[in-house]
């Protein structure tokens, strides 16, 4: 595990106060109230975990946090501490949904090559040991299996260095050995001051984190 | 944002030329219509002759048109627009990558086979360069529309009759003055230079449009 090359302690210095709050959110999906009232408080350098049963509205409130959907009430406040003031918080976030966002008739190194240049140049060869993937490397993506399409997934967030990480389930499908490797990963970018928001049903082995329970809302 | 654009390309050409669909359903079906068009018609060399620059722009249209709904189906499945969306690159930039690899792997080749295409139909040999020039110039228009039809129909699984419908009449002007421009002197004055002029316009006002429309319409599908 000591072989990792990730390091995100670079933005350790302009982090160090971000927070992403939530006050009296609501969500609404298809004339449905996900959920209402809901506080939340994200702080730098610690993980907050989303519990809750299916469709309690832990993946609708990743996308809310994210920017990809408005909320029908309440305010999301991003305390940016000394991130560029004319970034939208989206910017800043790495995203892990349910699909891998790969393309099956490319190798892994293609893969990650091409998010490397969209997003404005990475580490690939870095993501690949995170992700321990090195072997891999020239296989198509359709070759592996769903395990492994996960890890190349969960690749993007050593590529490039953003500060707030929206995980949703990202232990699906892997495997003991994957979970640790991507413990580690959380737990280097916590340390560096990033925020972690993930909903997930296994217990990570991550001191700093606080839960959310979906049931106990509204 | 180059180095965004350039990757969105060269990903994506990859893709196309791995996949192999794209490309060959474009050429296969526009061969098809062609080779088919004068065994329904009856062998009247100087009706042929007549309408092979319409005949050869409506069969452009319409091989373009087959692979239009699929242009960001992938990106959407797979989760890679929302990434994108995320991301400091404007949606723009994704929009413009998009249609210019659609262009490159549908609009391009096809201009290109017309011409070779024309002779199944009689094509008088002195319109071969005006119309190769006519098509290359108004498939660009045809792909940016395209990448307009296919961001507002992103979310829907049979989004292809509707991206059809919704585009077709964005096509008739690309159409009109294509044909006119691709004509010669067959229709007693030659316009062609003319119309060629206003066909760029039109490319040139697509470009400018299309790429906030359809960002606009990803956008809005996306919240």
């Amino acid at each position: 595990m000591s072989k990792i090359t990730f390091h995100c302690c670079l933005f350790a210095l302009h982090t160090a106060r971000m927070k992403i709050s939530g006050q009296q959110l609501a969500c609404e999906r298809g004339g449905r109230m996900v959920f209402t009232n809901l506080d939340f408080t994200a702080m730098a350098g610690r993980m907050l975990v989303l519990r809750g049963p299916n469709g309690a509205g832990k993946t609708s409130l990743l996308r809310l946090i994210a920017g990809l959907a408005e909320p029908a009430a309440g305010s999301l406040v991003f305390d940016r501490a000394s991130l560029p003031a004319d970034t939208q918080l989206g910017e800043h976030v790495h995203f892990i949904a349910h699909q891998d966002a790969i393309k099956l008739y490319l190798s892994v190194e293609e893969n990650l090559k091409f998010w490397s240049g969209f997003l404005g140049g990475g580490d690939v060869a870095g993501a690949m040991q995170a992700m321990n993937l090195d072997q891999l490397g020239g296989y198509q993506a359709q070759l592996l299996s769903a395990g492994q399409k996960r890890r190349l997934g969960l690749a993007r967030l050593a590529l490039v260095e953003k500060p707030v990480w929206l995980l949703d389930e990202p232990t699906v499908g892997l495997d003991t050995a994957s979970q640790k490797l991507l413990a580690n990963m959380m737990t280097l970018h916590l340390e560096g001051g990033g925020i972690i928001i993930a909903s997930t049903h296994i217990d990570l082995p991550i001191k700093s984190s606080d839960i959310l329970d979906f049931a106990k809302i509204g | 944002m180059t180095s965004a654009f350039t990757a969105i390309l060269s990903r994506d050409l990859t893709l196309a030329i791995r996949q192999g669909g794209g490309i060959g359903t474009a050429i296969g079906f526009f061969l098809t219509v062609i080779v088919l068009l004068p065994l329904g018609l009856g062998p009247d060399q100087q009706l042929l002759q007549r309408i092979a620059p319409g005949a050869l722009w409506i069969a452009l249209l319409l091989s373009v048109l087959l692979s239009a709904d699929r242009l960001y189906q992938t990106d959407h499945d797979d989760g890679s627009l929302e990434i994108m969306a995320l991301s400091s690159t404007p949606l723009e930039i994704v929009v413009l990558a998009k249609a210019s690899v659609h262009w490159l792997t549908s609009g391009l080749p096809l201009a290109i086979a017309a011409p070779v295409l024309g002779f199944l139909l009689n094509l008088d040999a002195a319109l071969i360069l005006p119309l190769a020039t006519a098509m290359v110039t108004g498939s660009l228009a045809l792909s940016l529309l395209a990448s307009l039809g296919a961001a507002i129909t992103v979310g829907l699984r049979q989004g292809g009759l509707l991206v059809s419908l919704l585009i077709l009449p964005l096509y008739v002007p690309v159409m009109i003055f294509g044909v006119l421009a691709s004509s010669g002197a067959q229709t007693g004055i030659d316009n062609s230079a003319k119309t060629l002029i206003v066909l760029v316009a039109i490319v040139l006002a697509a470009l400018v449009v299309t790429p906030f429309a359809s960002a606009a319409a990803l956008r809005s599908y996306m919240r």
